[in-house]
């Protein structure tokens, strides 16, 4: 075993934050290393300050160390100044909690949740002195894998991966775990064989072994990927907690000692989103919904806040608004006589509407500084297409709610480059952000409207995976569009994403094994961190794509036809593909989609595949309804979902909401 | 008048790399997870009310550092001073140690007034025979001049009023030398980095410790909070004062410093 801590510590005082490699954050485990306890590095491949917050990783932290049979400890990409001092004083990456070697665990485990950091998890895998091509790995390394929202389409990463996790990490970490132990009982140090332990990875639900799968290609295109062994699965699905209640983690979020984004107590309140917006993958790829229990959630909390000290709250999921009997909830943390000082509450939110702002404004009593809303796009018939159905007059309400109840800065998201999207569209975004600031001038003097403008990137297992991605010279036409419309108009900020970052990351996206080598191209010519805008450099990319014979046009601008291959069908997040297709041509068509939560199933996949419901504590949408989506609520009743023990009946429940049953 | 107290801690070990911001927050932190009531700023954001003294730089360790706490009207009563370091040393990562805990009496001066010199150990690049000569030649120097940036300008300055006193105090690992000096906080303050760079321009700073933090009173020079058996001997085998927990723990309060 190596510590490399004596090596680091001369060079820490001449790095920048050196607190990020410290360790010794509040809720950090004491990791016991044995022969027979698998040891998995949890790695993030992006700076401690983007990484250390993330809650898949602090999850499984907590509940690998809580086995027998395993050991977890964590590990952050070095800065390039830190990198620098590594790589001359020949120091491998390290794990932040024992300042252990990376080569002497198990397994390094990558969370991906952005294309963007690819090439930091080939520089990372490089700096633990492990070769970065899979095939070239000996029995002696460790695995290496990853998990999180990009893994459902790791191909771009296929030659560097050992395995990927689809889906929720919290059951099948543990079965994974078993199988390692077994490989380590039978000598991994003594050189036993990588292959069998690999053929054993890839018979676990959830799990997918690259390395066990071949591609045929016809021409540029996929023409099939076939299993190597028969006992390896066709189709890997993903994997799927059932109940949030059961996994109530992380119990001692880490409070680090140097500041981080989100930092503050964050409390899972569901998981899953069914709003169909068709732009966005997580809401795919993570259905159904699965509340927790109220009580549980206010049980998290306060033992949460008092345990680190923290006076923020941030109630996540992928739109909080939307938790049943979410006023209650806050009203309660907010009231909470055992609590210390003042806690103010955040609530990520995809609503637009004034019963949001009505909640903020009771849960915001102190630093009322600003409000984000997210429209997504500038005319109804552009939010038709993408499912966000939110009308105009919602947002004015929620903005003259904002405004009027003493919030200064309203914050406005939109994308550009979406399907159908015309120049009329586009300009609809100035259009919504003006109207805004007039409502804003009624009630300050000087208020500030921030509208932020991303360019489209399509996901897979989206509706909008077959479309083809705007060029960057389109995307440029269009930010130029709205930069001279906003020059016009005080008050408003306009800031948009760089298009070149949009390009790189659409290159990966829907990228199939071809990508590998210009993935490690770009990080042999030194394009780490590109996620940060001072360290992107899309000619790296565009090179390494000349370099190795392949077409950006056809990989991120062309339309992907309804009977191709794509190269993540091998793959299942639960979601038929021939209900993604409907999904994209009645978006093509402006038809919305309601959500599923509250209407009757149109059967997506994602519950009925795998025998699932949505878990929600009410069959009906919370106050101020299902704003938008123009749905019949009445029919809440028949919907097929699980109540959480202690609540009303559906029938009961729709009564209740005054509705006709 | 609202409560107030002052305590004093250490900060050693890998903790020492933790920004003089970060402290803060990390103060703010445990005074919650304690249950000490204290005070909040009014207004639209407020923030605890907590007062630091001279900020210790990123990567330095100290024996003796200091925050003024103010406690909130009414719940203020129910702070024991006895119990209040053992409270908050288990509330603040391992490294950051109180040692300390008083009333602050009404009027008193803030730290950073308080404050006029302080004692540090500071580990130079050299052998212990150059450091003695460099020492020799700084006291005996009439005006020892250095370069160093003034709100934003460049300036030559002499910083030999800066050092009070000074001497070579035996080896360190690796062939490197401890001086410990005192140096003055006001009007302007002498860093050990200055220092150093003013012994020999060349001369790389190691471990860096500050060991005191001076205030006069009634003429005579006297610790912020003193404590008792404080011998942080350089030449025994154990200095510098490292990630050493068990030398810092053995420090213990004076009365004299609690008498009110």
């Amino acid at each position: 075993m190596r510590d490399v801590w004596t090596q680091l510590e001369p060079h820490l005082a001449s790095v920048e934050k050196p607190a990020r490699y410290i360790g010794l954050e509040l809720g950090a485990q004491r990791p016991r290393h044995a022969p027979h306890r698998v040891a998995w590095l949890l790695t993030y491949p992006d700076t401690y300050e983007i990484g250390l917050p993330n809650q898949g990783l602090q999850i499984l932290y907590e509940i690998l160390n809580e086995r027998d049979d395993a050991v977890a400890e964590r590990s952050y990409a070095p800065w390039t100044d830190l990198e620098a001092v590594l790589r001359r004083e020949r120091i491998p990456l390290f794990s932040v909690d024992t300042h252990r070697a990376a080569r002497d665990f198990d397994v390094l485990a990558f969370n991906l949740s952005a294309e963007l950091t690819y090439t930091n998890l080939l520089n990372c895998i490089d700096l633990a002195g492990v070769p970065v091509r899979a095939a070239e790995r000996a029995a002696t390394d460790p695995l290496v894998a990853a998990g999180g929202h990009c893994t459902y389409n790791p191909e771009p990463l296929a030659d560097f991966l050992d395995f990927v996790v689809l889906g929720d990490g919290e059951q099948v970490v543990g079965e994974i775990t078993a199988v390692l132990a077994e490989w380590k009982r039978g000598g991994r140090e003594a050189g036993g064989s990588r292959e069998a332990v690999l053929r054993a990875l890839a018979g676990i639900d959830g799990v997918y072994v690259p390395a066990m799968y071949e591609v045929d290609y016809d021409g540029p295109h996929i023409r099939a990927v076939r299993p190597r062994y028969p006992e390896v699965p066709e189709r890997v699905e993903k994997r799927t907690i059932a109940d949030l209640a059961d996994w109530p983690y992380p119990r001692n979020q880490l409070v680090p000692l140097t500041e981080v984004v989100h930092d503050r107590l964050n409390v899972e309140v569901f998981r899953g989103c069914t709003r169909g917006c068709r732009f966005c993958q997580a809401g795919m790829i993570t259905r159904p919904v699965r509340e927790r229990p109220a009580d549980q959630v206010r049980t998290m909390v306060s033992d949460g806040l008092r345990r680190t000290g923290y006076d923020e709250v941030s109630l996540t999921s992928l739109s909080s608004a939307d938790f049943s009997g979410i006023e209650g909830v806050v009203r309660d943390i907010v009231d909470d006589p055992t609590g210390c000082g003042q806690i103010s509450v955040s609530l990520p939110s995809l609503r637009v509407d004034a019963f949001t702002v009505g909640i903020a404004a009771e849960i915001q009593k102190a630093r009322r500084t600003g409000l984000t809303f997210a429209p997504e796009a500038g005319s109804w018939r552009m939010r038709q297409v993408i499912n966000k159905l939110i009308r105009e007059e919602d947002l004015y309400s929620a903005v003259e709610s904002a405004f009027s109840q003493g919030w200064r800065r309203v914050k406005l998201y939109f994308l550009t480059g979406l399907p159908t999207e015309t120049d009329q569209d586009t300009l609809g975004i100035l259009d919504l952000a003006r109207n805004c600031v007039d409502i804003g001038r009624r009630h300050h003097r000087n208020p500030t409207v921030k509208a932020s403008v991303g360019g489209f990137v399509p996901k897979p297992f989206t509706p909008f995976q077959w479309f083809g991605q705007n060029t960057l010279d389109e995307l440029g036409r269009k930010i130029g569009l709205l930069r001279d419309g906003a020059r016009r108009t005080r008050s408003l900020q306009l800031t948009w994403h760089d298009p070149r970052a949009t390009l790189a990351e659409g290159l990966v996206s829907r990228g199939d094994r071809r990508l590998g080598p210009v993935i490690e191209r770009v990080w042999r010519k030194g394009g780490t961190f590109q996620e940060w805008s001072e360290h992107l450099d899309v000619d790296l990319w565009l090179d390494a794509m000349a370099e190795a014979g392949l077409d950006v046009d056809w990989y991120v601008y062309r339309h992907r036809h309804e009977d191709e291959v794509l190269p993540w069908d091998h793959l299942s997040a639960g979601l038929h593909k021939d209900f993604l297709w409907q999904d994209f041509r009645d978006a093509l068509a402006e038809v919305g989609l309601p959500d599923c939560r509250w209407t009757p199933c149109y059967d997506c996949g994602a519950c009925t595949g795998y025998g699932i419901e949505h878990v929600v504590a009410s069959a009906v949408p919370p106050a101020g309804g299902s704003q938008g989506t123009g749905q019949d609520l009445t029919r809440g009743s028949e919907v097929p979902v699980t109540l959480l023990p202690g609540v009303r009946k559906p029938a009961a429940a729709a009564a209740l909401s005054g509705a006709p049953s | 008048m609202s409560r107030r107290l002052r305590a004093r801690f250490a900060k050693t070990g890998k903790v020492r790399f933790v920004s003089h911001r970060d402290v803060a927050r990390i103060w703010e932190r445990a005074l919650r997870r304690a249950g000490v009531p204290i005070a909040y700023t009014e207004g639209f954001s407020p923030r605890p009310k907590l007062s630091f003294g001279l900020a210790l730089s990123t990567g330095y360790e100290s024996l003796g550092e200091y925050l003024d706490i103010s406690l909130r009207d009414g719940g203020s009563s129910g702070v024991d001073l006895e119990q209040a370091p053992t409270l908050l040393t288990v509330a603040l990562p391992v490294g950051m140690e109180v040692q300390a805990v008083v009333d602050l009496e009404p009027g008193m001066p803030s730290l950073q007034q308080a404050v006029t010199s302080c004692t540090w150990h500071i580990e130079l690049s050299e052998t212990e025979a150059a450091v003695a000569t460099l020492v020799d030649r700084a006291l005996a120097a009439s005006e020892l001049v250095i370069a160093r940036t003034r709100k934003g300008q460049e300036a030559v300055e002499d910083v030999r009023s800066g050092i009070l006193s000074l001497r070579a105090l035996g080896p360190a690992a690796d062939g490197s030398t401890v001086v410990e000096a005192e140096l003055a906080t006001q009007p302007r303050g002498l860093r050990p980095a200055e220092l150093a760079r003013a012994l020999h321009p060349a001369t790389e700073v190691r471990r860096v410790v500050r060991i005191h933090q001076w205030t006069q009173v009634g003429g005579a020079r006297q610790e912020v909070i003193p404590l008792l058996s404080v011998d942080p001997d350089p030449a025994r085998e154990d200095h510098p004062t490292g990630p050493d927990r068990s030398r810092v723990a053995t420090l213990t309060r004076t009365q004299q410093a609690r008498a009110s």
